[in-house]
């Protein structure tokens, strides 16, 4: 994917609330991954080791949380988690579906000392 | 020393999100409609520029382009440029897509204001044009049937955040094992009711119908 960009983006948003919070240096960085929206962790984690050395987040270690992919069949109303590739309801074998959750691509929170 | 946790909430890829939007406020004051035209390498996002193009010129539509390669090859661009029309090619350096950052940049080198169309051609990449948002007003997916019946199945966000969808080089039907209804039935799971327009640049089937689309979608200058 893009994982340098990705990385980026999360250094930066870390390390401006960190400066807003009157931080000394952040420790954990949580970050929320939707099934949907996949990115490498190892890749993530190199570039993190690269672009943080210098700034409030050095030491600060990446956490990924994995939420899967809901989807409802529109017919039957069954809730099934993606698979690995996409299905009909396997419930009713209906087409249409639709998708709850899995887009998620976010920081969620970080831990900071003072 | 005190320790806290700091609830934030944000998209990763927010800044790019308020570029985009600042990319759409642009085109919209030079009251422009713009295109992110994607699709795999090869699925003929030039040739259908090109089509498009060809179908519009004669009716005084004027068309900017912006053409996105991972390499400084000038090989799309110039067939812009020799059929008259304004293009700005951005090399991404080896990223697999373009960003708002890259076509803010661009936008700076087009005469934006005399511009009716404007077709922004992704990098060739299944995967990662689908995350970056650019700022325009409809994601096009170009999808050409050599590529197999199996695509949305394989790459479903892409599909997802579509207004049109093309399905190019129709002429090549009879040669391949392209299972049409079980495309179809991929997309409409991922999105319902998505516009398509089966053609060919090739032959021109079904050209006509897409342009039909685009045109009720011009600013009346």
């Amino acid at each position: 994917m893009h994982e340098l960009s990705v990385t980026e983006s999360v250094l930066e948003i870390a390390c401006k609330h960190a400066e807003k919070a009157g931080a000394k240096k952040v420790t954990d960085v949580y970050l929320v991954i939707g099934r949907l929206s996949s990115i490498v962790d190892d890749s993530v984690e190199f570039y993190w080791q690269m672009i943080a050395e210098d700034t409030l987040c050095r030491d600060a270690r990446l956490h990924f949380k994995r939420v899967p992919a809901e989807l409802v069949c529109l017919e039957c109303g069954h809730q099934y988690l993606l698979a690995q590739e996409l299905t009909p309801c396997p419930n009713c074998g209906s087409a249409r579906i639709r998708i709850l959750s899995g887009d998620e691509f976010n920081i969620e929170s970080i831990e900071i000392q003072r | 020393m005190s320790e806290s946790r700091i609830k934030i909430v944000e998209k990763i890829l927010n800044a790019n999100e308020r570029l985009a939007h600042e990319n759409r406020q642009r085109i919209d004051e030079a009251t422009a409609y713009s295109i992110n035209l994607m699709a795999s390498p090869g699925a003929g996002k030039t040739s259908f520029i090109l089509a498009t193009i060809n179908g519009l010129q004669d009716e005084g539509v004027q068309i900017g382009v912006i053409e996105g390669d991972t390499a400084p090859v000038t090989i799309d661009s110039d067939m812009i440029t020799a059929v008259g029309m304004p293009v700005v090619q951005v090399n991404t350096g080896g990223e697999c897509h373009l960003d708002a950052l890259m076509v803010e940049i661009a936008l700076d080198q087009l005469p934006l204001y005399t511009i009716d169309l404007l077709l922004v051609e992704n990098v060739g990449n299944l995967i990662c044009p689908a995350a970056f948002a650019l700022g325009t007003h409809s994601n096009i997916l170009i999808a050409s049937t050599p590529e197999g019946d199996d695509k949305p199945y394989k790459y479903p966000n892409i599909y997802r955040g579509l207004d049109v969808l093309i399905i190019n080089k129709i002429d090549l039907l009879p040669y391949l094992d392209f299972d049409m209804d079980y495309f179809q039935q991929g997309v409409e799971m991922l999105n319902p009711g998505l516009i398509s327009f089966a053609v060919s640049c090739k032959t021109g089937e079904g050209i006509e119908n897409w342009l039909e689309w685009i045109k009720a979608k011009l600013p009346k200058k």
